[in-house]
């Protein structure tokens, strides 16, 4: 058992200490002194969230898998914790050998939300490492980032070293491999990072110069150094069947927020919904085979000693083999004890077969996404879920015994109109009187009980309205009162709960994930400010934010509200996603015609995916 | 049939609440294919009970937890097949065979035995040996004893059944369970207050080493309610 960084008396004083102790079932042990290169990957959130990130276990079993790496973890460590390392100066750690991070060769941080950016400086900080990429020696470790938020880097990039765009499986051996030989050779910080800038995906935001135009937008990105490449390319898995995909996943003690094995089924979407940056950065989708699926259910279940298992993807109903793989889940391993945790599945008939199996219809609820309240702004955003699918789903689960139902909507949508609100509650109205109209009141298991909820929509790069106008707080705030005045009026108005999110939460969101290198300032003296785990709506300060915003000249509504052109250099840009520019374009010109984009099966629109020669673009050539 | 499986919780696992130390052996019983018997319903449980909670904080040689199988497997090593799946700090130390209506651990619980230790940091400067046969020789130990809801000052002499003082610590076997229950700190609490001196709970580290319940005035291991394995037919 190695020896713990912090002593006794400190875990003992702070709260659930098992976040910093290590030692967890499946943890990897090496020694370091075999090792040529140390890696610590963080997720710059606390313990409990970060432990439950599929991705981090998968690249964690990947790093490992290489004999000469040791892939170790850190957290961020909570608000207490942190008060007492400041105070007693002492250095962040890993887990594993609670060994300080400034020793590691890498410091890999995943980037899963905007608001987790102060973080990331609390991390570097803690660990002693310069929060400013410029400011670090040869003797520190290299600080790279990676996932969905590296495909805007920009109002980050002052702080990394370098970014890998894509998915983690392709090119992170050749990463390390080029590292290494840097370092046998003696060389410097500087020789890695222009070698590093050859492989595929690799982004040093050191080797480019950004300059403005008057009106605050890009006038050029342009490299300053030869090695630089003019287009980072996305890096994407296409075995899907491939050994990197963890046998023995981490166990926690403490119950984390995902407390069971995960099986991602699938990777990518066929379908085209003009908000979803996901959807439109891990195209095309590529699906794991049943048996890929089933051996890894066994193996991880088996390993870790979890009581229950769920499926992981960003649709799962679409996923072909769903029905026998969901049956073959149940047979086999619902006798054992363990539970099927399903993913929220577009509700038919076999779905609620299923889910009368695995849950308590009396407890359980449904979920609907449709995410706009009327068919003219669903056609807008092509959420491709129309009003009688969703009342026709409610009805077959009503008479299947369920009587609680929860929906999903968006406000702030693009050329969003009153009638489109209020259409929110209306469709919420309509599902509670099919509940009394279909359901006699003898069969009724109580009321019928709707909660609607409201996010706030923030444009995202690489999506079709990543050039479209955001709300401000007050347009936001205006639409949920319109909303809200009109549930008031409901006749079934007693059934229905409707909820809001934070606008400000939404409104900083805005800024990060569109915002350009100009950000960093924002993000370094907010965090200077006190902000930090801005996620958490118990840690957010608003105030720490607009002092920031202020002392740096933010115009808000540059970043916000303005609409951009299409003719504008996003500072996402000189990232390659495979989805074309011109594709992104028309599917925003189709928005404001409100014209429908087919799915990925039914026809293929032509994106520009199918370059990476498989998935769902090559499913009929089979 | 049910078994008792003594375990050993120490080193980091120190750290690890009563809560999730069951949330660990839920599943260990899964990893080491034990036969564990479930609840019915939506959501089965395992049919598995803890002797006595240890506190965060506490090292232990002989913690005891009961659990319910469908069927015994006489052909399978219980202990190796579970420290073959546990992390270091944790250690099954027996799996015994508990007959037909056997009353559970917990209610058992009559008395436990402590080793304390001072920390380097804190050790105390004075012969402590001679001080502390000074202060059990006492007619009575009144100490405060907190609980949720009040204070009140208790004697807690005829709650130490024994107590050993040696070279590296102070070895106490104290009343246990839900009819009389003391804690160590409390004795050492109320020995600083004997010398004069303030007392906090970080000053010491405790060892617990084994739990008993009472048989007409015996102090019986709850191992030993058991029977090995192997006598089982």
């Amino acid at each position: 058992m190695s020896k713990l960084a912090l002593s006794d008396e400190i875990l003992l004083e702070i709260e659930k200490p098992a976040r910093y102790i290590g030692n967890e079932v499946n943890m990897v042990r090496k020694n370091p002194d075999h090792i040529d290169v140390r890696f610590a990957m963080c997720f710059p959130d606390v313990y409990e969230i970060g432990m439950s990130h599929l991705g981090i276990q998968i690249l964690y079993d990947m790093l490992n898998k290489k004999e000469n790496v040791y892939c170790e973890r850190v957290y961020s460590p909570w608000h207490d914790l942190d008060k007492i390392m400041r105070e007693q100066n002492i250095p962040l750690f890993s887990l594993e050998t609670q060994t300080p991070i400034k020793e590691f060769d890498f410091l890999g941080i995943t980037i899963q939300y905007e608001m987790c950016y102060t973080n990331i400086l609390q991390v570097l900080e803690l660990s002693g490492i310069p929060i400013f990429a410029k400011d670090r020696t040869d003797d520190m470790p290299i600080v790279i980032g990676g996932g969905p938020c590296a495909y805007n880097p920009e109002p980050i990039a002052d702080f990394f070293d370098m970014f890998y765009i894509g998915e983690g499986e392709i090119t992170y051996y050749d990463l390390i491999d080029i590292y290494n030989e840097n370092k046998k050779n003696g060389g410097t910080r500087k020789d890695f990072l222009e070698k590093a800038a050859h492989i595929e995906g690799i982004y040093i935001p050191s080797f480019y110069d950004v300059s403005y135009n008057e009106d605050g937008t890009i006038k050029s990105f342009e490299k300053n150094n030869e090695n630089a490449k003019d287009v980072i390319k996305k890096q994407l898995l296409m075995d899907m069947d491939t050994k990197y995909y963890p046998e023995k996943p981490l166990v926690p003690f403490i119950k984390a927020t995902q407390d069971r094995v995960v099986l991602e089924i699938q990777r990518g979407c066929i379908r085209q919904c003009r908000f979803c940056q996901a959807g439109s950065v891990y195209k095309p989708v590529r699906e794991r085979s049943i048996e890929f699926l089933k051996d890894k259910a066994y193996k991880m279940l088996k390993s870790t000693g979890h009581e229950e298992i769920s499926l992981s993807s960003l649709s799962s109903s679409d996923y072909t083999n769903l029905e026998e793989l969901v049956t073959f889940l149940i047979d086999e391993f619902k006798s054992k004890g363990v539970n099927i945790s399903l993913p929220s599945l577009r509700i038919d008939a076999f779905s609620l077969d299923v889910m009368s199996k695995v849950q308590d219809v009396r407890k359980s609820s449904l979920t609907f996404a449709p995410e706009a309240g009327s068919q003219r702004m669903r056609n807008v955003i092509n959420k491709g879920l129309t009003e009688d699918v969703i009342l026709n789903g409610a009805s077959m689960a009503f008479h299947g015994g369920w009587n609680r139902v929860k929906l999903y909507f968006m406000l702030g949508l693009p050329g969003e109109t009153k009638e489109d609100m209020e259409g929110i509650a209306l469709l919420s109205e309509k599902i509670a009187e099919l509940y009394y109209d279909e359901i006699p009141k003898e069969e009724r298991h109580g009321k019928v009980s709707i909660v609607a909820s409201t996010s706030f929509f923030v444009p995202k790069p690489f999506t079709p309205f990543q050039w479209a106008s955001m709300n401000n707080k007050e347009q936001f705030l205006d639409k949920a009162r319109i909303v809200n005045a009109k549930m008031k009026t409901l006749l079934n108005k007693k059934s229905i709960k409707y909820n809001w999110h934070e606008a400000d939460v939404s409104v900083l969101e805005g800024l990060l994930a569109r915002g350009d290198r100009k950000i960093a300032n924002v993000i370094y003296d907010a965090y200077k400010n006190g902000a930090l785990y801005d996620a958490w709506s118990d840690s957010f300060k608003l105030e720490c934010w607009e002092k920031a915003i202020e002392d740096n000249n933010i115009d808000m509504d540059f970043y916000i509200t303005r609409e951009r052109t299409i003719d504008e250099f996003l500072p996402w840009d000189f990232i390659d996603t495979g989805v074309k520019k011109e594709y992104l374009i028309k599917e925003w010109e189709n928005a404001r015609n409100e014209v429908v984009t087919p799915n990925c099966r039914m026809k293929c629109s032509g994106c520009g995916v199918a370059r990476f020669g498989g998935g769902v673009c090559f499913e009929a050539k089979n | 049939m049910k078994l008792r499986i003594k375990f050993e919780k120490y080193g980091s696992m120190k750290f690890i609440g009563h809560l999730d130390t069951m949330r660990y052996f839920q599943k260990v019983m899964r990893r080491a294919d034990i036969d564990i018997a479930y609840s019915e319903g939506f959501s089965p449980h395992q049919k598995m009970s803890f002797a006595s909670p240890l506190g965060v904080g506490l090292i232990s040689r002989g913690e005891y937890f009961d659990i319910e199988i469908n069927s015994l497997d006489k052909n399978k090593d219980y202990v190796k097949d579970m420290n073959d799946v546990m992390v270091d700090g944790f250690k099954i130390v027996s799996v015994k065979a508990l007959e037909e209506g056997s009353k559970k651990a917990m209610s058992l619980i009559a008395a436990a035995d402590y080793k304390v230790y001072f920390r380097d940091e804190y050790k105390l400067d004075i012969n402590y040996k001679s001080k502390f046969d000074e202060f059990m020789s006492k007619e009575e130990i009144i100490v405060i004893k907190k609980t949720k809801k009040s204070e009140k000052e208790v004697d807690i002499k005829p709650m130490i059944y024994d107590y050993k003082v040696a070279d590296d610590g102070i070895f106490l076997k104290l009343a246990s369970g839900s009819e009389n229950n003391l804690k160590p700190e409390l004795v050492i609490e109320g020995f600083y207050k004997y010398l004069d001196k303030e007392f906090k709970d970080i000053y010491i580290i405790n060892e617990r080493l084994e739990l008993y319940g009472n048989e007409d005035g015996n102090f019986v291991s709850l191992e030993d309610y058991g029977k090995d394995l192997s006598c089982i037919d």
